[in-house]
């Protein structure tokens, strides 16, 4: 391994070496906790509803996850002539790519960010916007009057749930002072640290609600409801460019949950294990609250969603990011 | 050559032509077929779409996501069991009437049998009766149960459906241990019963009482007191009493909006007379109001059930050697009964052959159908879906 690496920075140099280990580490993390949480949705919604879920393939049915991708990726990918095709082929790229600079910036212990840079916080949000054009690209392309619905409710869903989103993050920027994922990491560790959960409930509150809103998952998942919209945004997809949209949507949840982890419950702070290991426990915690709401609420009407955000998590937001101000100036 | 002409004339101007635009989208009417300027657009929806319960389609305009206009169309589970009737005699349509509506086969096969019996005066057993009741009611649990799970599933709740599907599977077993069959029983016939019940029948569907009671409790703690459930139901599709009226809406649907007939309180028939039961109302006519009305109708079949098993008579199910011809005396002949989404009605027209010279099923969808396609105008999509969901149709009764 060691003389692997040497040989590497022999002949593409230091920089290529490690934009080449964190591709694969990336790309690696992305494919492992898709093919982990599809498996794990369907262990926990079997346990809901009183059935065992999948168990054929391996034990407990591990293996399930690994031959639905096989499968998918025999799949002939049937573009129909009616689609703007160049549109409709980049649209899965698009809402994907995003995904892999994203989890360059999640800090997974104390000096194990990819990318450390100074604004992380913010660069992930912005990164995250950009997923939300591969979602109406698909929509729009498909030329299909189901997905284009399902585009629409997606975009004024995330535009209106990227607000309570950010102000929550905002309240949190505060008491850390700081817009690195390090430095707020730092911030709730350390001997007089407390993690932000105990400071900020209401905004981990309202984080955790706009999070699933800006993954599109139930019961938020109007982009795609399968009782009304057939398949929503991705009706027309198939074979892999389903799955790419898929492998998005796990990730993307990864991610919200490693920002929730790295922002509320302290990172990769914990005794005993190391770091990256409390890490990964916090972010499936907080990713397991997201599939039990999943199997447990029916699905919200659109214009409800949008008074929920508007008329509620917004306000609240905002109150909760001036009384964060004003607590922070007197005290 | 005249006739010739006629006919082809006809053709041509049969709505169903391409000229008229039929490829698409079958037949438009003007509401539809409106120009696309004012900014609304058409959108096609069904029979193949995951929540149109079975075959429906329904052909909307639509305004960004607001219902301007909908149509449903019906025929797409057409198989003609009227016509199937005169073609051979009383005892040969036994089997199709639980095939018209699937999840209350029991419902109609016993309907069917005892219309048949009244026509012409044929003498039922006493445990005969109280059985055939204690299954009907048996039946209306599991169509009420999948009504909860489907109507759970398109409000995009997918845990009470399966939960709904296992007490379900309970009364499926208990009814295939009396009748051999799960879904389309054909457990009645003329003058009584096919067979008995089994010896463990009492035991086992008194244990399933119990634990549906129970689940019942997980339900309410699940769904009903749910904001969101509640916030997609209370006040959405409300069907005054008018509507119920003017389309000849029975069953739960009518009974939310406030109308308390019920055909086992109206027009009793089979053991019903001497059960004691309520028959649930509610005053609002929204998809809340028939939600609570079938969950009460539930319980009270339950204890209906129980009343049949403590009241239980012995003696034969039926006559000693099975009726397959009965002697019709010429007429015309109506019984209705109570199935799970309203009145289902039989009208037979018998002549002196020993077939049926007509049939006709008077179903409850159609008349609940007819009427919601008024009431999704000014809705959302989602309501469309909620509406269509709350108020339980079942397509091949009303395609027949």
């Amino acid at each position: 391994m060691t003389s692997l690496l040497e040989t590497l920075e022999g002949t593409l140099g230091a920089w290529a070496t490690n934009l080449l280990l964190g591709f694969v580490i990336l790309a690696g993390l992305i494919t492992v906790n898709a093919m982990f949480m599809v498996w794990f949705e369907r262990k926990v919604a079997g346990w809901v509803q009183g059935r065992l879920g999948p168990m054929e393939h391996g034990p407990q049915g591990t293996l399930q996850t690994l031959l639905d991708v096989i499968k998918l990726l025999g799949k002939e990918s049937i573009i129909p002539d009616s689609v703007d095709r160049k549109v409709f082929l980049l649209a899965p790229v698009v809402a994907f790519l995003p995904a892999l600079a994203l989890l360059s910036l999640l800090p997974y212990d104390a000096n194990m960010t990819m990318t450390d840079v100074e604004s992380g916080l913010l660069l992930i949000f912005a990164f995250g916007g950009v997923s939300l054009m591969g979602i109406f690209m698909g929509a729009w392309s498909s030329n299909n009057k189901f997905a284009l619905l399902g585009g629409m409710r997606a975009v004024s869903q995330n535009i209106a749930y990227e607000l309570p989103l950010l102000l929550s993050a905002m309240a949190v920027v505060l008491c850390a002072g700081s817009l690195n994922l390090g430095d707020i990491v730092a911030a709730q560790t350390g001997a007089d640290g407390l993690w932000f959960i105990f400071l900020q409930p209401v905004a981990l509150g309202i984080y955790l609600i706009a999070a699933t809103a800006e993954t599109n998952r139930a019961p938020f998942d109007i982009p795609e409801a399968e009782s009304e919209l057939v398949a929503g945004f991705h009706t027309e997809y198939t074979g892999m460019g389903f799955a790419v949209f898929f492998l998005a949507e796990y990730t993307y949840m990864f991610i919200v949950c490693g920002v929730g982890a790295t922002l509320f419950l302290g990172g990769g702070d914990g005794p005993v294990l190391p770091g990256p290991v409390w890490f990964l426990l916090k972010v499936y915690f907080l990713l397991f609250l997201m599939v039990m709401a999943r199997w447990t609420y029916p699905r919200l009407r659109f214009d409800q969603l949008m008074n929920l955000a508007w008329k509620f998590l917004i306000p609240l937001s905002l109150i909760n990011l001036l009384a964060t101000a004003a607590i922070l100036k007197l005290v | 050559m005249s006739v010739e002409s006629t006919t082809l004339k006809a053709y041509a101007e049969h709505p169903r032509t391409p000229e008229y635009g039929a490829l698409r989208f079958g037949t438009l009417t003007p509401a539809l077929e409106k120009a696309p300027e004012d900014g609304t657009y058409f959108l096609n929806m069904g029979p193949q779409h995951p929540s149109m319960h079975g075959v429906l389609r329904l052909l909307l305009r639509l305004d960004g996501e607001m219902v301007v206009h909908c149509e449903p169309v019906i025929g797409y589970s057409h198989r003609a069991h009227e016509k199937m009737a005169e073609r051979g005699i009383f005892a040969q349509f036994l089997p199709n009437p639980s095939r018209m509506d699937y999840l209350g086969g029991m419902i109609y096969n016993v309907g069917y049998c005892q219309a048949v019996e009244r026509a012409f005066s044929i003498e039922v057993p006493e445990r005969a009766r109280v059985l055939r009741t204690l299954c009907c009611e048996l039946n209306r649990i599991s169509s009420h149960l999948l009504w909860f799970g489907t109507f759970l599933l398109d409000l995009g709740a997918f845990t009470p459906f399966l939960l709904a599907f296992q007490d379900r599977e309970k009364i499926l077993d208990i009814l295939d241990s009396a009748s051999g069959s799960r879904l389309t029983y054909c457990y009645a016939s003329f003058g009584g019963l096919t067979l008995d019940i089994p010896d463990d029948f009492a035991a086992r569907t008194r244990q399933y009482i119990k634990e549906q009671r129970e689940a019942f409790h997980t339900y309410h703690e699940l769904v009903t007191g749910n904001v969101i459930f509640q916030q997609r139901c209370e006040g959405v599709g409300v069907f005054s009493k008018d509507t119920v009226l003017s389309y000849g809406m029975t069953g739960p649907n009518a009974r939310a909006s406030g109308i308390a007939y019920d055909v086992r309180k109206a027009e009793p028939y089979g053991f019903y007379p001497e059960l004691d039961f309520e028959v649930p109302t509610r005053e609002e006519g929204d998809c809340l109001a028939r939600y609570f009305v079938r969950f009460e109708e539930m319980e009270q079949s339950l204890r209906m059930v129980e009343q049949c098993l403590d009241r239980l008579p012995d003696g034969p199910v039926g006559p000693k050697k099975p009726l397959v011809r009965v002697k019709p005396k010429p007429g015309e002949y109506y019984h209705c009964v109570e199935s799970p989404r309203g009145q289902f009605g039989m009208f037979i027209v018998a002549d002196k052959n020993p077939e049926p010279w007509r049939i006709k099923a008077r179903t409850p969808s159609f008349s609940n159908l007819s009427a919601m396609a008024e009431m999704l105008e000014g809705t959302m999509v989602a309501d469309t879906i909620a509406i269509l969901g709350s108020i339980d149709i079942v397509m091949p009764e009303i395609d027949r």
